[in-house]
């Protein structure tokens, strides 16, 4: 056992603070912030573009561009020590007037504290579906990011390894919680049912999977010609 | 840090003969009794470098120790996993997007069907949720009867993870004592709500029934009896030298490293994190219950199971507590906004019939806003977040699944153990393909 190892307890960092207790008749709006959101604002001014406290979680609004510095400041800021990364994923609203929107979800084991970050992707046509990815930061943003990707098209730059998740590599009907993607998908069933039948096992392979340890080269001869020829998906 | 540890082992057991010499398992003896697993498998680059190529070795989708349909991919240097590759998504069944096409209580169903060991917690974590976005408040017999059908549910995931994890890991005995305990857990639901598997027992502003009469006695006899069942288990494991040695050391998150990765549950609290939400993000007025949260002292297979044979016996208190206190009154919140007036009422009365009318056309409409509800499932933090644009459906409902981000350390997990011990690892997480996948 080594001597180093101790038990990590929360709300070590503020010992004086009240004990957690569940929320009760918690306000739609308003009610005090966390104090993490003052503290961003001082620290990033125009980083933060607005606060909101809604249902009694405050939600930091943030600029694109600043948002892997002000995920790496909440995390490693002594006064802020948010360690735990709860929750990456988007939201798309049914107004396709509004932007879409990239949610964080960080909880400060030390503190006891729980913030919502959210960076608003307008769909002006200008703006990339782009976001950094804070794989650096949190490792557990890994598949979170990796689905977030897979179903919204939102892509994190920095990731390691973005590539479908929960849909297969050679998915071609798109982003499957988008709004414009119908419910039972984009193409007929018939279609469907079509693509299912002629799909190639050997192509549900990645090419990373193909590549370790020189499997490539026990390939039969047709499919190593096909993914040399730069094919990936056989299909 | 170091995977060596030392546990104390009975002697004359399945694994050890009567003068403590090890049978099977990777055990040495000490002087004095105590047993000392071997040392870890050395480095990689240290090991001797023997002529030959990687292996690539497929487990699943179709294998019965990754507990579903999940594929792993092992590069395998001899026995020792060099790297892993988890392959996800065969029970891929967009739970999330069917919900933004559902009314509030109609997408309760679907809850069950996601983590299906833990569908009545599901059932309440998701009312919760939705009751903090329509803002409202529910009654305390009902807030107590939520925490007793949270607290069978987490049984039943344990008892279940206990039984499929000593099958995977070669001991068959406490697969049937445990499963015969789940059954009575399950008896107790079917009589509460008429389903044993997918319960669908909540309603967004309370349940969808009343206990019946007769089945506090009924729950009163399993808090007492059960605690024998998880200490027969605990006798034939907890020193069992095959157990202990097929389960010490392997897997190892440290604490840094646990919460870096996102995990959550056992699986945090084994690496000596003490978080649990029911503690530190209180919900259902978890912080008025007297309970201990259990920690690992190494983080490994052995602590994992450690931790949830304690949650088991700390489940059964918070049980007892909430079977004392049970309120009488209603259980359904007399928000007519959201909760169905009674038939009487809504045949007689005028505003009642208005609200029934209302509610059955058009589905309860919460006001614009969002809300994040985290519980403390039994595989870890379990969340649901909802986004209202005032209709009467989501415009997002996402769940966070804690056994997506606790199986996605896995590969960080199995890195230089012994393929067999893949499974044992695997096993550890505790997880549910339907809540991975969704």
């Amino acid at each position: 056992m080594s001597a180093s190892w101790s038990v990590v307890l929360p709300g070590s960092a503020a010992p004086d603070a009240p004990a957690p207790a569940t929320p009760k008749h918690v306000p739609n709006r308003g009610g005090a912030a966390n104090p993490s959101a003052d503290a961003l604002r001082a620290r990033f001014q125009g980083g933060v573009t607005r606060v909101e406290v809604i249902w009694g979680e405050t939600t930091v609004y943030v600029d694109r561009t600043r948002l892997f510095d002000i995920v790496q400041w909440l995390h490693d800021d002594p006064s802020q020590r948010y360690d735990y990364l709860s929750d990456v994923t988007a939201v798309e609203y049914r107004d396709p007037e509004q932007p879409i929107e990239v949610v964080w979800h960080l909880r400060s084991l030390p503190y006891r504290r729980f913030l919502r970050v959210k960076v608003e992707l307008p769909r002006d046509g200008k703006t990339p579906l782009e976001v950094a990815s804070v794989w650096s930061v949190y490792k557990g943003a890994d598949w979170l990011e990796r689905e977030c990707y897979d179903m919204f098209g939102i892509r994190f730059v920095g990731h390691p390894d973005l590539r479908r998740i929960l849909m297969w590599e050679q998915y071609h009907e798109g982003f499957p919680l988008r709004k414009d993607f119908p419910l039972r998908g984009r193409f007929s069933r018939a279609e469907q049912l079509r693509q299912a039948l002629a799909a190639n096992p050997e192509a549900r392979y990645s090419m990373e999977e193909l590549t370790v340890a020189q499997a490539f080269e026990d390939l039969p001869e047709a499919m190593r010609a096909r993914l040399k020829s730069g094919e990936r998906t056989g299909e | 840090m170091s995977t060596k540890r030392t546990v104390d082992v009975a002697i004359g057991t399945s694994g050890l003969d009567e003068q403590g010499r090890p049978r099977r398992a990777p055990l040495t003896v000490n002087e004095g009794g105590t047993v000392t697993t071997l040392e870890p498998p050395p480095a990689l680059e240290d090991a001797l470098e023997l002529e030959g190529e990687h292996m690539l070795i497929n487990i699943g989708p179709q294998h019965p120790a990754t507990h579903g349909v999940l594929r792993l991919v092992l590069e395998l240097d001899g026995e020792t996993v060099v790297r892993c590759i988890p392959h996800i998504g065969y029970l891929h069944c967009g739970f999330e997007k069917i919900g933004e096409y559902r009314q509030y209580n109609q997408v309760i169903p679907w809850t069950d069907r996601e983590d299906y060991l833990n569908s009545i917690g599901n059932n309440v974590a998701f009312a919760l949720g939705a009751e903090r976005l329509f803002g409202i408040e529910i009654t305390p017999r009902c807030t107590v009867l939520r925490v007793i059908a949270m607290e069978l549910s987490r049984i039943i995931s344990h008892l279940v993870w206990l039984g499929t994890t000593c099958i995977d890991i070669g001991a068959f005995t406490p697969f049937l004592w445990a499963f015969e305990q789940r059954e009575r857990v399950y008896e107790l639901l079917e009589r509460w709500v008429g389903a044993r598997l997918t319960t669908s027992a909540t309603r967004v502003g309370g349940m969808a029934a009343d206990i019946p009469a007769g089945w506090m006695d009924q729950l009163q006899h399993f808090i007492k009896t059960f605690p024998k069942t998880v200490d027969e288990i605990d006798r034939v494991l907890t020193t069992n030298g095959i157990w202990v040695g097929r389960t010490v050391g392997l897997g190892v998150m440290s604490a840094d490293e646990a919460v870096n990765y996102g995990l959550s549950g056992p699986m945090l609290r084994a690496s000596g994190v003490a978080f649990d939400v029911r503690r530190d993000f209180p919900y259902l007025d978890y912080e008025t219950y007297d309970f201990e949260v259990p920690v690992g002292t190494h983080g490994d297979v052995y602590d994992r199971y450690l931790v949830r044979m304690e949650e088991l016996r700390q489940s059964t208190r918070i049980l007892a507590q909430a079977a004392a206190r049970l309120p009488e009154g209603p259980v359904n919140s007399d928000d007519h906004r959201v909760v169905l007036p009674p038939k009487s009422k809504a045949m007689s009365d005028m505003e009642s019939m208005i609200h029934h009318f209302k509610q059955v056309m058009e589905g309860p409409r919460p006001p614009l806003g969002e809300s994040y509800v985290a519980v403390e499932s039994p595989k870890g933090e379990k969340g649901y977040y909802m986004v209202s644009d005032g209709t009467a459906k989501p415009v997002r409902w996402r769940i966070r699944p804690p056994s997506f981000l606790n199986l996605s350390a896995i590969g960080k997990m199995v890195e230089g153990h012994m393929l067999s011990d893949v499974i044992a690892i695997n096993a550890s997480i505790d997880i549910v393909m339907g809540e991975i996948d969704r």
